[in-house]
């Protein structure tokens, strides 16, 4: 219900902006749009993997492993995604590191992400009901098969909501990579409307882009946790 | 090329930055009593509104949380001039923080608020209170203290977007450690130290909120 209600503003939004002459505002805009999804889905992509490894380090690692990730979630999480764009992109090259300007959003966005979805991960293992570990080692698997095939697809499941609001909040934050010059959509906008200043239709438009996206991602999502739920109870019945 | 770091200049910076941390703490704090204030409206009109106002904020609270807060900044401070309103950065910036939270403190106001059993409404009724004492004096005092740990971590949040503010050029802490590094072509130790005390100051809010979570949770347990 809520959704439909959202659908409904955003076609009449964008059916008023469009009447409004913005239509020759989107191939440019869209052209932002899809450095942002490339952004996007690289940062998913690489937060997906920084959480999975620092949540299993922080649980099952040796000590100096366990500090690594601990060091790696606070610190991604106590300072700004703004502030670690800027460090990576301003103050690796003195490092002798110099990195595309997408390279520096992708890994700085998925770093940032990577470190909330660390505790995500961790939460969702934590929440697997110890007896299925017990049941495991009863059946004799070891502790990285009774991890691989048991726990962790329970876990998975229960992850999937979470990281649909984190993936959210990453699209959010690529609009910070205009701000180290790469020509995504919050970019392009400006571009646009510093040459144009028509300021209500281009800013307009973007948010209902961004908005169309947000919803993509909520609906993918959801769509994925009916299909692991499904898989996960013919598992059990099977 | 100079040494990695440099604690002549970064001893020589940390004053003017220490300057510019007071607008960043201003900025959150007005943004958050903002946020909070709005959240509170949203969150109302959100449940006991009549129909058209219900869908109306929940409309609103969903594009808020689902769009950038970058091009929200953006879209006041471009937009507001046009329409008659001239606001100078740092309003539009804590106007933006605050319009942008609220709508994320909208939703936690609203699992307090639903939390608080309809008996109590009931209950009211039963006493002859009207219908705002009874939300002023018996509804929101139950149902504010169960939120205050999911309210602080949004303070936190807040406070660790406003280096946003410094791309409408509001001289807070980003902004100050950019016309530092710019000047001088030296950016690692400004931004370095810009990283350092927002991670300073997210500890030590989190281990503060972890504390008056404790208490609150004692005082339920007391109170129990």
């Amino acid at each position: 219900m809520k959704v439909a209600l959202v659908v409904a503003a955003l076609a009449a939004g964008f059916a008023l902006a469009l009447l409004a002459g913005a239509g020759e505002f989107l191939p440019e805009l869209l052209r932002g749009t899809l450095v942002t999804l490339q952004v996007a889905a690289g940062g998913a992509l690489l937060a997906v993997a920084a959480a999975l490894a620092a949540a299993l380090a922080r649980l099952y690692g040796p000590a100096p492993l366990r500090w690594l990730a601990v060091a790696y979630v606070e610190t991604f999480r106590g300072t700004s995604a703004l502030v670690q764009l800027f460090w990576l992109f301003f103050v690796l090259p003195h490092f002798g590191v110099t990195l595309a300007p997408i390279t520096v959003g992708i890994v700085a966005l998925g770093l940032n992400i990577g470190a909330y979805g660390a505790e995500v991960v961790r939460g969702a293992i934590g929440a697997v009901p110890p007896g299925q570990w017990e049941a495991a080692t009863a059946l004799n698997m070891d502790r990285v098969q009774a991890l691989r095939r048991i726990v962790l697809p329970q876990a998975f499941v229960r992850m999937i909501p979470p990281w649909g609001n984190l993936f959210i909040e990453l699209l959010k934050a690529t609009s910070l990579v205009s701000l180290i010059t790469l020509s995504d959509l919050a970019f392009k906008a400006q571009q646009l409307n510093q040459n144009t200043l028509r300021t209500a239709e281009i800013f307009g438009l973007v948010l209902l882009i961004y908005l169309a996206i947000s919803l993509a991602i909520t609906a993918g999502m959801r769509a994925l946790e009916r299909r692991a739920a499904r898989g996960l109870a013919r598992g059990r019945t099977a | 090329m100079a040494a990695i770091w440099d604690w002549d200049y970064a001893l020589e910076i940390l004053p003017i930055l220490a300057e510019a941390s007071i607008v960043t703490v201003q900025v959150t704090f007005a943004g958050f009593l903002l946020a909070l204030a709005v959240g509170l409206a949203f969150a109302v009109g959100r449940m006991a509104g009549p129909a058209w106002l219900r869908a109306g904020t929940s409309a609103v609270v969903e594009f808020v949380r689902s769009t950038p807060l970058l091009i929200q900044i953006f879209v006041l401070y471009y937009m507001m001039p046009g329409l008659g309103l001239s606001l100078s950065a740092m309003t539009t910036g804590v106007l933006a923080l605050g319009l942008h939270y609220g709508a994320y403190c909208a939703e936690v106001y609203r699992s307090g608020l639903e939390n608080v059993p309809r008996g109590q409404w009931e209950a009211s009724i039963a006493l002859n209170l009207s219908p705002w004492t009874t939300f002023k004096d018996i509804v929101l005092p139950q149902a504010i203290p169960p939120v205050v740990p999911a309210l602080g971590n949004y303070l936190i949040a807040l406070f660790k977007e406003t280096p946003l503010l410094s791309a409408i050029a509001v001289l807070e802490l980003m902004q100050t450690a950019k016309i530092l590094g710019s000047e001088s072509f030296q950016y690692t130790e400004p931004i370095t130290l810009v990283g350092a005390f927002f991670l300073l100051f997210s500890l030590l809010s989190a281990a503060l909120i972890r504390r008056v979570e404790r208490r609150l949770g004692a005082r339920a347990g007391a109170r129990r």
